[in-house]
């Protein structure tokens, strides 16, 4: 454009002040949103940091108010990776068979359309409510003579709540893999397990992979469903009938406790299980980077 | 194409046999009865949840919805104070989320930024919503409740002719539960509105930019209303989201059983009074109300999220 021969008027003042405004709105706004995120990770390091010591993953809870031990949450570890680990080997095996069911077979017919509607609500029931179910399923049953909370109950909420997420996001990775590979793999003469198990999910293996750790990220933060299925306990797991702890439900016990050195743990426990949750999650991240 | 000699000894068994067949039809119908299940799962929930909701139901019928009193100790329950601050705190949290939710995916979907910034940005926003909700809730009571104790404050002295600031805060109220609420269902919003954003053809943007609209205007007058169903969407599962959010509002919402219509009181939720009642309800009737509420959370958050997912739907989009 030529200096002399302006082919445009310059913006008049108040369409000049709306875009500058709306900008400048924008970016603060963007700002606003990132600084909850910025405040709660520099609380938890500036809180939790100073008391992640060896023993925190070795010991038990001290009893309130006593300063004498260094207080732990060792059995709230264990209590999480048990709970969801059983989660897991529930959810994993169902949830991937739907979904080879949603992307091989069914595809658009009308029992995956429902199922996948299904499964698209079920993922977004409140989690407070598959706790309820559990509850209900579970600790108002009597199971093998014992009736109560349980490591069980807390485990089967876990499941319900990781079943959708699986599902929905093997079908995905299921529906990555060409076509031209189905179509070899049944020229050669396989006939449909062999297609699906040694072809298809092989292929999609580190999409799953990916699904499945959000998952597992996903449910290792969960609290709701378990303040009233696993309950609590200050002790090692008993067994799967008996209540259990959890890192999560401690945070949340610990969170309003008059003693400060418990409150002290809760930060403490929070940057371990945020770092769980976020190690999970960005491992879930680069295995799909790398394909 | 060379075709492949019939005679061919190599030929495996199982192409003779004709077995291909019924291993395909029992591996088809296998996986669709597991499928089936997961539809039986859903029913199965309402249905036990309904069961146990029963002996409140039949007790206090329709009525639960308008009674305001609880009392544990003389079996006496109501729904309101629950329901009210459930909708409460998430209209605050739609109030903060919605501006701030919109113009977020509007950065980060338009070209206001190098793309580096832009997917590094959605990256952390997204982050927020990884965080188990007990950690954003042991944040709310160290670090939002005492920062928004002197604003709570100034808005009761400068406002109190309003009656949602009339009464003085004490810390925790329906005002920190709905900032909460917002900080959560902000990535719900941002992500599909970006989403759909995105989806919008670039042509419509070109087209509006070259008639002379500036950026902001073509936002405003063509991206916006173009997108505005499938923002709406997003809105939508996002209300689905605080209306079931149970731990960070049960830990700053004050845990009050009393109708307040001042922001600034404590209140209580649905999901705070399941939380917190449940570990020890013993009586059949106490379990039985609080199974009514879970089943109302329950049916409440279906019918959302069952328009929020046609509406997001339309657009292609999953969640």
């Amino acid at each position: 454009m030529n200096a002399e021969q302006p082919l445009t008027k310059p913006l008049s003042l108040d369409r000049r002040i709306f875009s500058h405004a709306m900008s400048a709105i924008a970016v603060l706004f963007t700002a606003l949103a990132l600084l909850p995120l910025l405040s709660v990770l520099l609380e938890i390091l500036r809180q939790g940091l100073p008391n992640l010591k060896w023993e925190v993953f070795t010991n038990l809870p001290a009893p309130a108010g006593d300063t004498s031990v260094v207080s732990g949450f060792a059995n709230a570890i264990q209590g999480t990776v048990l709970m969801v680990s059983i989660a897991t080997a529930f959810s994993i095996p169902f949830g991937i068979a739907i979904a080879i069911y949603l992307a091989e077979i069914g595809k658009s017919g009308a029992i995956a359309q429902t199922v996948r509607f299904v499964l698209s609500i079920l993922s977004a029931v409140p989690s407070i409510v598959v706790g309820v179910f559990a509850y209900a399923v579970i600790v108002l049953a009597t199971i093998f003579g014992y009736r109560g909370f349980s490591a069980l109950a807390g485990a089967f909420a876990l499941a319900v709540i990781m079943l959708p997420i699986v599902v929905l996001s093997t079908e995905e990775a299921l529906k990555l893999v060409p076509n031209h590979q189905r179509l070899a793999s049944a020229a050669l003469g396989a006939n449909s397990i062999q297609t699906v198990f040694k072809i298809v999910l092989t292929t999609a293996l580190p999409s799953i992979t990916t699904g499945v750790l959000l998952a597992i990220a996903r449910a290792s933060g969960e609290t709701a469903p378990l303040i009233f299925t696993a309950l609590f306990s200050q002790s090692w797991v008993e067994g799967l009938l008996n209540p259990a702890p959890s890192l999560s439900v401690m945070i949340y016990n610990y969170s309003s406790s008059a003693f400060p050195e418990q409150t002290q743990l809760a930060w403490t426990a929070s940057l371990v299980l945020l770092g769980l949750v976020t190690v999970t999650n960005l491992l879930s991240r680069l295995i799909t980077r790398k394909r | 194409m060379a075709t492949i000699p019939s005679q061919s000894r190599n030929i495996p068994e199982s192409i003779e046999g004709g077995n291909t067949a019924w291993i395909d039809l029992g591996f088809t119908w296998g996986l669709r009865i597991l499928s089936l299940s997961a539809i039986a799962l859903l029913l199965w929930m309402g249905w036990i949840i309904f069961n146990a909701a029963l002996p409140a139901i039949r007790q206090f019928g329709w009525g639960f919805l308008m009674r305001q009193e609880w009392d544990v100790n003389q079996l006496q329950f109501g729904a309101q104070t629950y329901l009210y601050g459930t909708i409460v705190t998430s209209a605050i949290a739609l109030l903060f989320a919605v501006p701030i939710g919109i113009m977020v995916a509007i950065v980060t979907s338009e070209k206001f930024l190098p793309g580096w910034l832009r997917s590094t940005l959605g990256f952390l926003i997204e982050l927020i919503a990884s965080i188990p909700s007990v950690i954003i809730g042991l944040w709310g009571i160290f670090v939002l409740i005492p920062l928004m104790k002197p604003i709570q404050s100034e808005l009761h002295q400068q406002l109190s002719w309003i009656p949602l600031f009339g009464t003085d805060t004490f810390g925790p109220s329906m005002l920190v539960a709905g900032t909460i609420l917002a900080v959560m269902i902000l990535p719900t919003i941002a992500a599909i509105s970006r989403d759909v954003m995105l989806a919008i053809p670039q042509d419509l943007r070109t087209a509006s930019l070259s008639l002379g609209a500036t950026r902001w205007e073509m936002i405003t007058t063509v991206l916006i209303p173009a997108s505005l169903s499938g923002i709406i969407g997003a809105i939508m599962l996002a209300l689905g989201r605080a209306l079931g959010e149970t731990m960070a509002v049960t830990m700053v919402i004050g845990n009050s059983d009393q109708i307040s219509l001042s922001l600034l009181d404590a209140g209580n939720t649905i999901p705070s009074i399941l939380a917190n009642q449940f570990p020890e309800a013993l009586d059949e009737l106490h379990i039985g109300t609080l199974m009514y509420l879970a089943l109302m959370l329950f049916a409440l958050t279906l019918v959302i999220n069952m328009i929020a997912n046609s509406i997001v739907k339309t657009f292609g989009l999953k969640q």
